[in-house]
């Protein structure tokens, strides 16, 4: 009996003859239009030197996801210049100059709290447990702007499904590297560091949440979290732990470092809801990075599917 | 004539701020959220001058010279621009001249609250700003009026630090230099009446002495 093996390549993704015959031509015009890109930023960098530009090591053989969006992606140069990581500073503008000689090797994240396999891991251990796709997330910070954003990394239930956490285990904590020889920001106490956030386990192990260690099809920025970070696109943004050393499960509801700041502000939860406003400014529209004008903010941030998770429950009170 | 020519130079340099906003406005430099970046420089600025203005007067006193209340006006003034463009920018580039949204705003956010309360008590400062207005209100009630600027300035610092998110480093260090401002003006009403309450209080000791 003949079965017939599904082929590896998807018919669409074969290159189309014409254009593989062409390939030179293609090429040379590739190079023309890199030429001219070079030339175009050359030109600004003159008028406006400056801005950090690094080219990190491309992410091998990643896979398309169905989760991404097709909005506009944010230029690379605002998602690598702008960035709110209190480990560096303060300013936005501060940690792409602050993190630039940041060490992301060796680097290790240790796994413990209620699971069976209580471990140390390296952190390219981890990035080899599955296959890296890009997801293509709307980001929405809780200060009302948001950017589009291509990572790279796989669901975070991978990871969590090796450590076989114990069924008493409901939360799941993650620690960001408190190291303040290399992080400037930690040296003053403007939170209480280190930094810690949490998810409920049933929000972790949902399949949009990222283990995130890749963007725009490289290597993370160090800006943006390298080595390893989360990404939970339907939370406001301060919820996606950056350089993280620590995955604990817990029992208790993991306290977060900005509930503990300010509990009137910041929740366990937030969920992105343009109906629950900060107590200081509206959360009902925001400014996409790049856009003139604000747009409505969407509920979870525009991820439907995660509304199940939050059945029955008071998202005014579980802000 | 020496002086009109060093206030044609301190008029280009207040303009100095807006100059180099406009520059990188104009130059694609001001990083990935513009209206975010104009924001805060005209916020920063406005206290600035505020603070500034607030200055001449002790500095003046306090180094005798005379010729400085001659740029006080022109400074307060410019803190009136710079607090405009702010608030321009905040109607116009965050509201887009909602009114409605802006007015709840103001009643729902207390630092839009107490930025708007800084703003609008400037207003009658910038309008009585003429030597004219100087001499129909009168020296004394037109210096009763100005003093609104100490409570425009508690307002704007207090603005700037129910703003922050966690770090409130840089909105105190603005509340530090208004707290030695106005402590030097509370100093100069203080000490004299201190000193004759003294001196009545000692004066029967005196005499108990004869």
């Amino acid at each position: 009996m003949l079965i017939k093996k599904a082929a590896d390549i998807l018919a669409s993704e074969i290159t189309p003859k014409s254009l593989y015959m062409n390939r030179r031509a293609f090429l040379a015009g590739t190079a023309i239009a890199g030429a001219v890109a070079v030339a175009g930023v050359g030109v600004q960098e003159m008028a406006s030197p400056s801005e950090v530009v690094q080219a990190n090591a491309k992410i091998d053989g990643i896979r398309k996801s169905s989760f991404s969006t097709t909005e506009k992606i944010t230029p690379y140069k605002d998602v690598t210049n702008y960035n709110n990581y209190y480990e560096f500073s303060t300013d936005k503008e501060g940690p792409a100059e602050l993190a630039k000689n940041f060490k992301t090797r060796p680097w290790t994240v240790t796994i413990d709290g209620l699971v069976k396999k209580k471990q140390v891991l390296d952190v390219d251990t981890i990035l080899k447990m599955a296959a890296p796709e890009e997801r293509i997330y709307r980001h929405r910070c809780v200060e009302g702007w948001s950017i589009v954003v291509p990572w790279v990394g796989f669901s975070l239930s991978e990871l969590i499904k090796r450590a076989e956490p114990l069924p008493k285990a409901r939360y799941v904590e993650f620690t960001t590297l408190n190291d303040p020889q290399q992080m400037p920001g930690l040296r003053v106490p403007v939170l209480d560091w280190p930094y810690v956030e949490g998810l409920r386990m049933d929000e972790a192990m949902h399949p949009l949440a990222l283990l995130c260690f890749g963007m725009y099809g490289e290597v993370l920025p160090n800006q943006d979290g390298a080595p390893l970070r989360i990404v939970v696109p339907w939370k406001y943004g301060f919820k996606s732990a950056k350089a993280i050393v620590r995955i604990r499960f817990t029992e208790e509801q993991p306290i977060n470092t900005w509930n503990k700041a300010a509990p009137s502000e910041y929740g366990f939860y937030s969920n992105v809801n343009p109906n629950v406003d900060h107590p200081r400014w509206s959360q009902a529209k925001e400014r996409r990075l790049g856009e003139f004008f604000k747009r409505p903010t969407l509920m979870f941030n525009g991820y439907d599917q995660v509304a199940s998770l939050y059945s029955g429950m008071d998202l005014k009170k579980y802000f | 004539m020496k002086l009109s020519w060093l206030k044609v130079a301190g008029f280009l340099a207040c303009l100095a701020p807006l100059e180099r906003l406009g520059w990188k406005a104009y130059s694609g430099n001001l990083g990935a959220n513009p209206i975010e970046a104009i924001t805060h420089a005209t916020g920063d600025w406005t206290l600035i001058f505020l603070l500034i203005t607030l200055a001449v007067t002790p500095l003046r006193k306090l180094t005798k010279q005379l010729w400085m209340i001659r740029f006080r006006r022109m400074l307060g003034l410019f803190a009136f621009f710079y607090g405009l463009l702010h608030f321009l920018t905040y109607i116009w580039l965050d509201k887009f001249f909602d009114l409605r949204e802006m007015l709840a705003d103001v009643g729902k956010r207390r630092f839009i609250a107490a930025g708007f309360t800084a703003f609008v008590l400037l207003i009658p400062l910038a309008i009585t700003s003429t030597s004219g207005w100087i001499r129909r209100l009168g020296g004394r009630r037109w210096r009763l009026l100005h003093r609104l600027i100490y409570i425009s300035a508690i307002a704007g610092v207090i603005h700037y630090v129910w703003l922050v998110k966690a770090d409130l480093r840089k909105p105190l260090q603005y509340a530090f230099v208004l707290l030695i401002l106005l402590g030097c003006r509370l100093a100069v009403w203080l000490v004299p009446k201190v000193r004759q309450a003294a001196a009545l209080s000692s004066g029967p000791a005196e005499f108990s002495h004869e």
